[in-house]
């Protein structure tokens, strides 16, 4: 039963047969943990531990930077043996500066969390405990409640990495009518929201239910793709009991897990270019983050661990796993399906929106759900052949974009042109890409256009700073030899007083 | 056709011409007062909304890093940008500004230029502690104050202030600041240009 839709979108082979039948699975505790100080969209967290010191599972690690930030707490107990540059999950292999931690096999939680253990059961509390625990959470303030969520480190888990209680209690200050659940996991390969889903839908429906508490929000609607029908028998009946949530089933069709994109396809209401979804009353969270403020709120868990799809063609038993934030891909690979060929490329995220990896040695971050190792075959990154102005990435575009145009522009250098066509509303979907008959990479055209329009606004700005201080610099020059000259005047002026009065 | 016929249109064609009728005159008068009357405008206007400089000169001005370093031999950036805008000095000549100022100068002006000497890396000073007397000199040469100390405390550079001019490095008698290239940090990564088809 669905609405209407948004614009655009493509229709690629989902390839998610491969693991949706998988359930969650645990990993073995790995020998190395490495915590990049920034998952999150903002400024690096500050590093409130030592080299050396012995941490429990849960305590914090690193507390949140100046303005928008977000804190890291250790997935596991273990002492930190480095703090300084460790390998980022980045698309350039480079350095971002981390935490190491050696775990010590215990997995010993801090005593304060009032967490259950294992985490492995949908919900670990018996119904009175959890009764009680609701009831107590429901009389909090919502500032209080939010306040929490920061503490605990939770940002969204469906790719953008912002932090969530900054989006709850921006959205806490405007008026919301819906609160949508995003079930959508639009993104091939990817099952691990779906069998979030599918495992522990009521703890998904308690988070919502917290959420909506927050942002006082009249009504849920839990927006999933139908091709996950067991995922959308469960929600349903986890959320039966409660009038006010909805459990609303959108066709597949990519990109659907994308905020704006959902919103259009649910309430019909188009979210205007440079505003957020708040703009048209609707605030968006994805089921994974749900999830975690549940864990949060009732067991006192900070966001220590997700849920990741390890897939492609290269994986030799695709699998969902329950894994440690920090978890080199090295390990999460080995321990989880194994490989049966050499992998051509891996990806963090999605096939249409992840990142590729450059190495194995790369550690899981917050924001992605899926580690996939893909075959040449699976890439088709070969045959590029000129633009036919066949017009069907306009046709595919969800934002209503013309991606030949702003390649076209971006290619020539003329970065201005491309921002005229509307290159800063682009999603970097993919959809334009995937659907090129003559496989131009459109997205690394955006890409590399945004990356060079912010060098040049950062350029601008350092140009802008030191102009600032040269000319101050003159100024005060300009009255240092003023004020010099008047000293001397003045100088000069008592002595002729003096010679005169002796004469 | 015969000569006669020929002949006859000629006079017609002549006498059409040559004998001033009243609309020729007035049409005569009137384009001739409409051009008098434009002129002045245009002499008028030209007068009021004169243009001291050239447009694309101020564009190179707010373009050059206005610090008035002197690295490039002129007196402050404003000189040197109307000798880039001359042709006198090549967009090349600017040391803090480096291959992005002078490819951005360069596109302004239309003009095709040598990069090949240049490096992509933004430049910046830094100063060797271990060498470093306080003698106050570098700091006095900054064009920008970004080098802070005391008289005979070892200084340091507030990177963010840098433009790498090189002042500091000429200034200083122990030769302990060196040109370092800026650290990359992954915020300022971004993939590169997609080779063409």
């Amino acid at each position: 039963m669905w609405l209407s839709l948004f614009r655009g979108g493509v229709h690629p082979d989902g390839f998610k047969e491969l693991s949706a039948t998988e359930a969650i699975r645990q990993l073995p505790l790995p020998s190395q943990l490495n915590l990049p100080l920034r998952q999150h969209a903002g400024t690096e967290s500050l590093p409130v531990v030592e080299v050396g010191e012995t941490v429990l599972k849960g305590q914090l690690i690193g507390r949140a930077g100046r303005g928008l930030s977000a804190p890291l707490h250790a997935p596991t107990s273990g002492q930190i043996t480095h703090i300084g540059p460790i390998v980022a999950a980045h698309p350039s292999g480079g350095n971002t500066r981390g935490i190491t931690i050696e775990p010590d096999g215990k997995d010993t939680p801090l005593a304060s969390m009032g967490w259950t253990g294992s985490g492995q059961h949908e919900i670990s509390d018996s119904n009175a405990l959890l009764e009680d625990k609701l009831q107590h959470i429901f009389a909090q303030a919502p500032e209080v409640l939010a306040k929490r969520l920061a503490d605990a480190g939770i940002v969204g888990m469906g790719g953008a990495s912002f932090p969530s209680a900054v989006k709850l209690s921006m959205a806490s200050h405007q008026s919301i009518n819906t609160l949508i659940i995003n079930g959508g996991e639009c993104e091939p390969y990817l099952t691990s929201d779906d069998r979030l889903m599918q495992e522990r839908s009521q703890a998904i429906v308690l988070g919502a239910r917290f959420i909506q508490h927050i942002i006082k929000a009249p009504a849920i609607a839990i927006v999933i793709e139908d091709n996950k029908s067991d995922a959308i028998a469960a929600m349903t009946i986890a959320s039966a009991d409660y009038e006010d949530i909805e459990v609303i089933t959108v066709p597949t069709r990519y990109p659907m897990g994308s905020a704006k994109q959902m919103i259009q396809a649910v309430t019909k209401k188009e979210v205007p270019a440079g505003s957020r979804s708040t703009e048209v009353g609707v605030l968006v969270h994805n089921v994974a983050t749900a999830h975690a403020i549940y864990q949060c709120l009732t067991e006192n868990r900070p966001l220590i661990s997700r849920i990741v799809t390890l897939s492609g063609g290269a994986i030799a038993q695709p699998q969902n796993v329950e894994a440690l934030i920090g978890t080199p891909i090295r390990h999460l690979i080995e321990h989880g399906g194994g490989l049966k060929e050499a992998p051509s490329r891996l990806l963090m995220g999605g096939p249409m929106m992840g990142q590729i990896m450059p190495t194995d040695q790369a550690p899981l971050i917050k924001g992605a759900g899926g580690v996939l190792a893909l075959l040449e075959k699976e890439i088709n990154d070969t045959h590029r052949s000129p633009c036919i102005r066949c017009g069907r990435c306009v046709e595919a575009c969800p934002m209503g974009l013309m991606p030949l145009e702003i390649a076209n522009h971006s290619r020539a250098q003329n970065f201005e042109g491309a921002v005229d066509y509307g290159l800063a509303d682009c999603l970097l979907c993919g959809s334009c890409a995937y659907i090129c008959p003559s496989h131009i990479p459109l997205v690394h055209y955006f890409q590399y256009a945004k990356g060079e329009i912010s060098r040049q606004k950062a350029n601008q700005k350092r140009t802008d700073y030191t102009r600032e201080l040269s000319a101050n610099r003159r100024q005060r020059q300009e009255q240092e030899a003023a004020a010099k000259a008047a000293a001397k005047a003045a100088k000069a002026k008592r002595r002729k007083r003096k010679t005169e009065k002796t004469n | 056709m015969e000569e006669s016929t020929i002949s006859a249109l000629s006079t017609s064609v002549l006498s059409t011409t040559v004998i001033p009728t009243l609309s020729t005159v007035s049409a005569i008068l009137v384009l001739a007062s409409m051009g008098l009357a434009l002129g002045l405008i245009l002499g008028y206007a030209a007068k009021v909304f004169r243009i001291d400089n050239d447009p694309v000169l101020d564009e190179l001005s707010a373009l050059m890093p206005g610090t008035h370093c002197g690295q490039c031999g002129y007196a402050g950036c404003s000189q040197a940008a109307e000798a880039i805008f001359k042709g006198a000095a090549a967009p090349t000549c600017c040391p803090p500004g480096g291959k992005q100022l002078a490819e951005a100068v360069a596109s302004k002006l239309g003009i095709s230029i040598d990069l090949a000497g240049m490096s992509d890396e933004v430049l910046l000073a830094r100063i060797d502690s271990s060498q470093c007397t306080g003698c106050t000199r570098c700091y006095k040469a900054c064009p920008t104050d970004a080098i802070v100390g005391a008289n005979k405390q070892i200084h340091g550079v507030i990177l963010a202030a840098c433009t790498g001019c090189k002042n500091c490095e000429v200034a200083c008698p122990e030769n302990c600041i060196e040109m370092v290239p800026e650290a990359k940090i992954l915020d300022s990564w971004y993939w590169p240009k997609p080779v063409a088809v």
